[in-house]
């Protein structure tokens, strides 16, 4: 296991590597569950445990998928932990996935966490592949934190449901951007995360 | 071993669906009881929150003891057949606040299942209906509760539609829904469209006592409220399952109504005897 270079295993991920930014992967729940910070979280911390646990699952049985229905069994692993993720919510944080609706579902069909199993765990060992899942994961709802800051703060102009702006503004005429709410602001906003991380990151530009 | 056969592979997959099928049966019971609390402290606040629009001061704050306000405002809650009699008693949790019992969507599917059956034609099937009606006392009014079901675009949609002590004048509602299209047929659980239904009045005498229709097209703007555009659909699966909920309903409220009215003449006039004696 001496090859595996852990550093850049758990942070490539973060920032160079960027599911979002970079790889572009997983852009519908994005703009879908950053209307809120706290739902955001909520949504960053299900798929990082999904892609983290399917990764280590499928790494663990990579010797004996059948190569054939590769894909069918990382589908399994991963709507496995799909479910229990659901099931745990809806038992223990109801009204979060009351917001969060489908899109705890739809983890199944994010590109991050079966793209990871085909791209890393099915050639590397169980633990190497777990920490793979989990820093792509956290690289994935960093970007979802972010964009859900900026947009709770210009939207509602409050943070985890707390009054940020304060209402003294309103009186004077401040209202909230009620465009930024809606699902193509928050695709601009991406592309402008994108736009200054292309600008900080000269390798990821195309001649 | 030759692990791309194709006896390994059925084997295979036969072995892991069984694993994972078996996990996940596990871990639905485990929760399952967590789970159903949740589903029941959403019905009461819902419930709740319908019947408080009755009265503007009224509000419930996020986080508070919505158990614990359920059993001090709720007076009555019962169940009524399709011709007005009462055939059940719900527990109110007057003495314990997490006895509290109320109907769950998939208790109200079986209704509206039922009601769609008298609504072929069926009508010996009146007496099974097992409707519920919840009363609570909001500020000294007495309002009364009564739930719909139907099915949205995608989903169930429900809700819960509170009446004055007329029967028929809507004092508040509260709409839910399982999926239907975010931003569309969505708005019918926000709150300027649930707005929209107060003050309106329930037709229980006609063929139609509700309707949610495009602007313009409702023949009488007493009994029903505008669609959402662009949710065609949700908007008008909602004005169906209301109409069909209130017209089940009305033997029980036309009663119910004039039960009231009876006692509220009763008082009037006890009050004025009184008047008199002191005089």
């Amino acid at each position: 296991m001496s090859d595996i270079n852990w550093k850049e295993v758990l942070l490539k991920p973060i920032f160079k590597g960027n599911p979002i930014t970079v790889l572009v992967l997983g852009i519908c729940s994005s703009l879908a569950v950053t209307v809120q910070l706290k739902g955001a979280c909520v949504m960053a911390l299900s798929v990082t445990i999904v892609t983290g646990l399917s990764s280590f699952v499928c790494s663990l049985l990579r010797n004996t998928i059948p190569n054939r229905i590769r894909i069918i069994v990382q589908l399994v692993v991963v709507s496995l932990m799909v479910i229990l993720v659901d099931q745990v919510l809806k038992a223990y944080a109801y009204p979060i996935s009351k917001t969060l609706s489908v899109y705890v579902g739809l983890i199944i069909t994010n590109c991050i966490v079966m793209g990871r199993i085909e791209a890393y765990a099915l050639g590397n060992k169980p633990i190497p592949s777990l920490l793979d899942g989990l820093a792509n994961g956290v690289g994935y709802g960093l970007i979802l934190v972010v964009l859900a800051f900026f947009r709770e703060l210009l939207g509602s102009g409050t943070l985890f449901g707390f009054r940020i702006i304060p209402e003294s503004f309103y009186a004077a005429g401040y209202m909230d951007n009620g465009l930024i709410i809606l699902p193509p602001m928050a695709l601009i906003l991406l592309g402008i995360i994108i736009w200054i991380q292309r600008g900080i990151q000269k390798d990821l530009r195309e001649e | 071993m030759n692990t791309n056969g194709n006896t390994y592979t059925v084997i295979y997959s036969t072995i892991l669906v069984v694993l994972v099928a078996a996990i996940l049966a596990f871990a639905a019971l485990s929760l399952q009881d967590k789970q159903n609390e949740n589903v029941k402290l959403e019905t009461v606040s819902k419930l709740l929150g319908a019947a408080s629009q009755a009265d503007g001061n009224f509000t419930i704050e996020e986080g508070a003891d919505v158990l614990g306000l359920y059993a001090d405002h709720i007076t009555d809650a019962f169940y009524v057949d399709g011709n007005g009699n009462r055939v059940g008693e719900m527990n109110m949790g007057k003495e314990d606040k997490n006895a509290i019992e109320v109907t769950t969507t998939s208790d109200l599917k079986k209704q509206n299942d039922i009601m769609k059956k008298i609504e072929a034609g069926d009508a010996s099937l009146k007496p099974s209906l097992r409707m519920p009606v919840y009363v609570f006392d909001i500020n000294g009014a007495k309002i009364t509760v009564i739930p719909c079901y139907g099915a949205g675009l995608w989903g169930p949609i429900w809700g819960y539609i509170a009446l004055n002590a007329d029967g028929k004048t809507i004092t508040g509602a509260v709409f839910d829904h399982k999926g239907e299209t975010p931003g569309l047929g969505s708005k019918i659980a926000d709150a300027p469209f649930c707005n929209e239904f107060k003050g309106k009045t329930l037709d229980l005498s006609s063929a139609q006592s509700f309707a949610v229709a495009k602007p313009g097209s409702l023949d009488n703007p007493e009994h029903g409220v505008d669609a959402i555009s662009g949710a065609t659909i949700t908007s008008r699966a909602l004005g169906l399952s209301i109409d069909m909920w209130a017209r089940n309903y009305s033997a029980y409220l036309i009663a119910a109504a004039a039960e009231n009215e009876n006692a509220q003449a009763a008082a009037d006039e006890l009050t004025e005897t009184n008047e008199n004696v002191e005089e």
